[in-house]
C-alpha cells in the first residue's frame, strides 16, 4: 500500500495527471459494475442472516445480532440435509466417471487415429449443441423402461452422457498439445498405450482436468430441468428443492435465502478457490465449442 | 511388441498420430455407449413422438405433422417464443454492448487488482439459475431493495410490484439476464484485447489514429471471434431460459414472462401432452442448433476469405 501511494506521488510530480484522472475513471466504472454483480448476492447473505423485525430497517442495513436459526429452518425443517446428500450422491459419480470416461476418448482422439474418427467427433459434437429440453422426454420415458425412474441413475448416466460430449473436446485439444516425444519413449521403452495415458499423460494434464472437474461439477450441481423430472421427495437434488420451497415459504424471505446460500455456496467456494480453472473453462471452453 | 514399434515408427516425425483403430475404438467406446444410450437415442425420440399423439402412457398415435399445425396456431406457443426472442435484447445484445463499452474503456491498460474484479464479475455466471430468481425475486418485491431505494430518494410514484406488472415484468425478467451475461462478455472481451498485437496499435499512434479509431479499426475487428462466442453463448441462455423464470414469476403475470422451455415441461409432465410437447422442442432446438451454426459457419467462411 506504502508503495503503491508513493508511486502514486511520483507520478503526479512527472506531471502525469491526465493519466491517473483516466486510471481513476476507469475504477470507478468498474467498481460500479463489480458492485452490480456482488451487492445482489450480499443481500440474500445479509437477509438470511435477519430476524423479520431487522429486515424493517433496509435490506443493507446490517443485521443487530446473526440468525443462524433461519440456516437451521432450512437445513432441518425444509429438508436441506436430504437434498444436500442427493446433490453430493449424484456429482460425486458423475464427475470422476465423466473424467475417465472423457480422458479416454480424449486421448483416442487427440492421439490416436482409427477409420471414421471425423464422423464420430461430430457426433459427438452434436451433445454440445442439442438443449437438453430436446431429450428430456424421450429420456424419462426411457428410465421409466429401465426401472431407473426416481432413482439417482436417473440423474447420473444422463449427466454423464451430456459432459462427455464436453469433456472429449476439451481433452481432445489438450492432448494434441502434449509433447509427442513423452509418449514415444515410453513406447519404447515398452509401455502400453493404456500405460503411457494413466501413468505419464494423465498426471500430467493437471490443470486441463481441473478445469473439467470444476465445469462439470458446477454444471451438475446446478442441473435443474433433469432432477424436476425425474426424482421426487427427499432424492432431489438442492436446486429442485428450492424451487419447491419457495412455493411453500413464500412469505418468510429469510429461510429461503438461508436455503438459497446452502444451494450456491459449495459452489462459490470451489470457484473461489480454482477461480482460474473456472473462467478459463467457461470462457476457452466456450470458444473451442 | 511388433505392433508398438511399428506404432512408434509411425508416429516417429512427433506429428503424425498413432495408427492403432481397434486401441482407439476401445478408448472411445464406454464414453460412446452412455453417450448414445443417453442423449442420441433420446434425441431420434423426439423427432420421433413429435409426429404422435402421445399423453407419456398410452401408446402412441402416429398423425403426421398435426402437432407441428396446432403449434403455428398455438397463442401461447407464439406469444412464448416471441417472449423469448425478446429476452435477446437482454440476455445478448444488451451484455454485449456493455462488455464492449467497458472494453473500451479499459482500452490496453493493465490495472491493479484486475482478478478480483473478474471473480466479482463472473460470479453470476457460477450461480444456479434456481437461486438467481430467488435472489431477484427478493430485489424485486414490494418491499424489496429497489421499492425501499425509490421510496428513500422520492421517486415514490415508481414503487411498483415490479413482477406483478403486465408491462415491467417482461423487463425485469430480462435485466435478470443482463445481470447474469455480462460479466461473461466483459471477461470473454478483456481476454480477447489482450491477445491483439501490440504492433498494431503503435502503428495506428504512428499513422495519427486517435483512441476512438483505433478502438474502431483494431480492437473491434479483434474482438470478432469473442464477440461471435458471446452472441452464441447468450442467444442460447436467451432461448433455454427455464429455472430461473420457474422461480422468478412462473410466467406471470397471465402469460407475460412465458417461455418455451416452460411450455414443454408444462404440457409433457402436467397436461399429459407428451407428443405435442416434443414437437415444441424440436421448434426450439432447431432454432437454437440452426443459429449457432450459421453463426459458427459465417466465423469460418469469413476466416478462410480472409
Amino acid at each position: 500500500m506504502a508503495e503503491w501511494v508513493a508511486e502514486l506521488q511520483m507520478r503526479v510530480e512527472r506531471g502525469d495527471g491526465a493519466r491517473l484522472a483516466r486510471e481513476a475513471l476507469i475504477y470507478l466504472v468498474l467498481t460500479a459494475f463489480l458492485m452490480i454483480a456482488v451487492l445482489p448476492f450480499v443481500g440474500i447473505v445479509l437477509t438470511a442472516l435477519k430476524t423479520p423485525a431487522d429486515m424493517a430497517a433496509g435490506p443493507f442495513a446490517l443485521p443487530k445480532e446473526w440468525q443462524w436459526r433461519n440456516f437451521q429452518a432450512a437445513w432441518e425443517g425444509a429438508r436441506f440435509a436430504s437434498y444436500f446428500r442427493s446433490s453430493v450422491i449424484v456429482v460425486v459419480p458423475t464427475v470422476v466417471i465423466s473424467i475417465l470416461l472423457s480422458t479416454m476418448s480424449g486421448y483416442a482422439f487427440g492421439m490416436l487415429r482409427c477409420p471414421g474418427e471425423n464422423v464420430l467427433l461430430l457426433t459427438i459434437l452434436l451433445g454440445l449443441t442439442v438443449p437438453f429440453e430436446a431429450i428430456v422426454i424421450p429420456l424419462w420415458k426411457l428410465m421409466g423402461t429401465l426401472g431407473l425412474r426416481n432413482t439417482y441413475w436417473a440423474l447420473i448416466l444422463p449427466q454423464v452422457a451430456l459432459s462427455f460430449s464436453f469433456g472429449t473436446f476439451w481433452m481432445r485439444a489438450h492432448f494434441k498439445t502434449m509433447p509427442r516425444d513423452l509418449v514415444d519413449a515410453a513406447v519404447v521403452d515398452g509401455a502400453s498405450q493404456w500405460g503411457v495415458l494413466w501413468r505419464i499423460l494423465f498426471p500430467l494434464s493437471r490443470p486441463a482436468l481441473l478445469s473439467l472437474t470444476v465445469l462439470i461439477f458446477m454444471w451438475t450441481w446446478n442441473e435443474f430441468f433433469l432432477v424436476l423430472v425425474m426424482v421426487t421427495g427427499d432424492m432431489r437434488t438442492l436446486p429442485v428443492g428450492l424451487a419447491m420451497l419457495r412455493g411453500r415459504y413464500a412469505a418468510d424471505v429469510s429461510v429461503l435465502s438461508a436455503a438459497a446460500i446452502i444451494v450456491a455456496l459449495p459452489v462459490i467456494l470451489v470457484y473461489f478457490a480454482f477461480q482460474r480453472s473456472f473462467v478459463r473453462g467457461m470462457t476457452s471452453g466456450a470458444l473451442k465449442g | 511388441m511388433i505392433a508398438r514399434v511399428r506404432g512408434t515408427l509411425s508416429g516417429g516425425g512427433g506429428k503424425t498420430p498413432y495408427d492403432r483403430p481397434l486401441l482407439a475404438y476401445l478408448f472411445i467406446l464406454p464414453g460412446f455407449a452412455v453417450y448414445a444410450l443417453f442423449v442420441l437415442v433420446p434425441i431420434v425420440g423426439t423427432v420421433r413422438y413429435s409426429f404422435y399423439q402421445w399423453t407419456g402412457f398410452s401408446p402412441p398415435t402416429f398423425i403426421g405433422l398435426d402437432n407441428y399445425r396446432a403449434l403455428l396456431k398455438d397463442d401461447f406457443f407464439i406469444n412464448a417464443l416471441g417472449n423469448n426472442f425478446y429476452f435477446i435484447l437482454f440476455y445478448t445484445v444488451l451484455p454485449i454492448l456493455l462488455g464492449l463499452f467497458l472494453t473500451s474503456l479499459l482500452a490496453r491498460s493493465r490495472l491493479r487488482g484486475m482478478t478480483i474484479f473478474r471473480v466479482g464479475l463472473f460470479l453470476p455466471q457460477v450461480l444456479s439459475p434456481v437461486v438467481v430468481g430467488i435472489i431477484w425475486r427478493w430485489i424485486f418485491a414490494h418491499d424489496g431493495p429497489i421499492n425501499e431505494f425509490l421510496a428513500v430518494v422520492g421517486l415514490d410514484g415508481w414503487v411498483r410490484p415490479w413482477l406483478g406488472d403486465f408491462d415491467w415484468a417482461p423487463r425485469a425478467a430480462g435485466a435478470v439476464g443482463t445481470w447474469v451475461e455480462y460479466g461473461l462478455c466483459l471477461v470473454l472481451f478483456i481476454a480477447g484485447v489482450q491477445a491483439i498485437e501490440e504492433d498494431l496499435y503503435d502503428a495506428a499512434k504512428v499513422d495519427g489514429a486517435n483512441a476512438a479509431q483505433q478502438f474502431r479499426h483494431i480492437t473491434l475487428p479483434g474482438l470478432r471471434q469473442q464477440i461471435l462466442v458471446a452472441f452464441v453463448v447468450t442467444f442460447i441462455a436467451a432461448l433455454r431460459v427455464f429455472g430461473m423464470v420457474f422461480v422468478l414469476t412462473r410466467g406471470g403475470p397471465g402469460q407475460e414472462t412465458q417461455v418455451v422451455s416452460m411450455l414443454i415441461y408444462d404440457q409433457a409432465f402436467r397436461f399429459r401432452q407428451a407428443g405435442y410437447s416434443t414437437a415444441m422442442a424440436v421448434v426450439l432446438s432447431v432454432i437454437i442448433i440452426g443459429v449457432s451454426a450459421l453463426a459458427l459457419y459465417g466465423q469460418g467462411r469469413r476466416e478462410r476469405g480472409a
